[in-house]
């Protein structure tokens, strides 16, 4: 049976007779074949689909990662832009309300001068009114005193039993009322 | 190892440490052919399923945040394109498919031989020598396409003292055409060696007093078989890099 002797060899090779499977040439041409066609599907396989497809998705993941750190460094540049327009627009709206409150003092403070010196010329045109009336009652009550004491004293001469000369009455009551 | 194999079996000790690479046909029959489908079409097969679960599968979602199995498969994309494109320079980079092509086959046969009662293809000279051939055909052809006969200025070591430039061009020579054989020899002969090492050692279990070193034995055999199975892949993709290099700027 010569068809026995390839299986048969490796066995007894290893069993008895020193030898390696792998110098047995018989099988050499089979197994070459198999790897060449395993090494086309192979090839096929990763050169079709699996390389450019990984190639792409690590190319995308790239872009992604690229795109991200731009991204966000635009944001952050945003960020400090707005940051700095918040600044600005506080340092302003802190000196228009320093304005305003000052304008508004200053406006205040005229408004109460003005009221004040108003306050004052009527307190004083009052006081000068108050004082000429006041002079007026205290010359007609001296001058009502003196009527009075001539009176009195005319009727005092008449009750006591004299006559009242006018003219004396009028000097002794001026003189009295002098001292 | 074979002699010592006899002379134990006479022992009582069964020692086959080859038997794992013997090729088989599947479907009967005891001739060989070269279409004849053998263990060696399956455990290929396998390798082509694993490739595909990985690359293709693996990736087919084509999320921005990878799962596992994509990221492994972006990892394997990264490592060899950045290891061509280091190595064999940017111009290297449209024989990444043939290097990756190379490189996932060699590791996943590796790891698939790594399951006990599978067979390892990368064990077998037929294989790593057709690698090597195919490798060494492509990168002189490579050498000769781009810089046509002044690829042969690779030979001729221009650095060197005129009077030792023949010598050297001889050996340069020499190392040139030896490059696919320790190129070859290295894969299958790492790959074999520590299959067959285990083997014996899974042969000395059948002794109850030493069965617990055995089996210790077998444990951190299998750990550096890992280790190798992976660096044998990455030395060989390496190499092929390197060898690539060369063709391209053949200049030392």
């Amino acid at each position: 049976m010569a068809k026995e002797t390839t299986a048969a060899h490796g066995t007894e090779a290893a069993a008895s007779a020193p030898g390696m499977p792998q110098l047995d040439f018989s099988n050499w041409g089979n197994q070459i074949f198999w790897l060449l066609v395993t090494l086309v599907v192979i090839y096929f396989v990763l050169s079709r689909i699996a390389l450019p497809r990984i190639a792409a998705v690590l190319a995308e993941r790239q872009g992604t990662i690229t795109n991200d750190i731009a991204k966000a460094e635009e944001l952050k540049a945003k960020a400090v832009e707005a940051e700095e327009a918040y600044n600005k627009a506080l340092a302003d709206a802190r000196a228009e309300a320093q304005r305003i409150a000052a304008e508004t003092k200053a406006e205040m403070q005229a408004e109460l001068d003005a009221a004040t010196a108003k306050a004052d010329a009527e307190i004083a045109g009052k006081l000068a009114e108050s004082e000429k009336a006041i002079a007026e009652i205290r010359a007609n009550a001296v001058a009502s005193v003196e009527a009075v004491a001539k009176d009195t004293a005319a009727e005092l001469i008449t009750a006591l039993g004299g006559e009242a000369d006018a003219k004396d009455v009028d000097a002794a009551v001026a003189a009295r009322m002098k001292g | 190892m074979a002699s010592e194999a006899h002379g134990a079996e006479e022992g009582g000790l069964v020692f086959h440490p080859m038997d794992q690479f013997i090729v088989k046909p599947l479907f009967g029959g005891d001739e060989i052919a070269w279409y004849t489908i053998t263990n060696v079409t399956l455990w290929m097969a396998l390798a082509v399923v694993a490739i595909i679960a990985m690359m293709v599968v693996g990736t087919s979602r084509r999320a921005m945040i990878p799962s596992r199995s994509q990221s492994i498969g972006e990892l394997a994309y990264g490592f060899i394109y950045k290891m061509v494109e280091d190595v064999a320079g940017k111009d290297a980079v449209k024989f990444f498919p043939y290097i990756m092509t190379l490189f996932l086959f060699i590791v996943f046969a590796n790891f698939l031989g790594l399951i006990p009662m599978s067979f390892t293809t990368t064990s077998h000279f037929a294989v790593t020598i057709a690698l090597a051939l195919l490798v060494f055909v492509t990168v002189t052809a490579v050498g000769f396409i781009k810089n046509g006969m002044s690829f042969l200025g690779l030979f001729w070591v221009s650095s060197a003292p005129l009077a030792l430039r023949p010598i050297l061009a001889i050996i340069e020579l020499i190392s040139y055409f030896v490059r696919p054989v320790s190129h070859s020899i290295r894969l299958a002969g790492n790959v074999m060696a520590g299959h067959a090492v285990i083997k014996v050692f899974a042969g000395f279990a059948a002794l109850a007093v030493v069965s617990p070193v055995s089996i210790l034995a077998i444990t951190a055999m299998y750990g550096l078989e890992v280790l190798v199975a992976f660096i044998q892949a990455y030395v060989f993709t390496i190499l092929t890099c390197v060898y690539l290099k060369d063709a391209l700027h053949p200049s030392h």
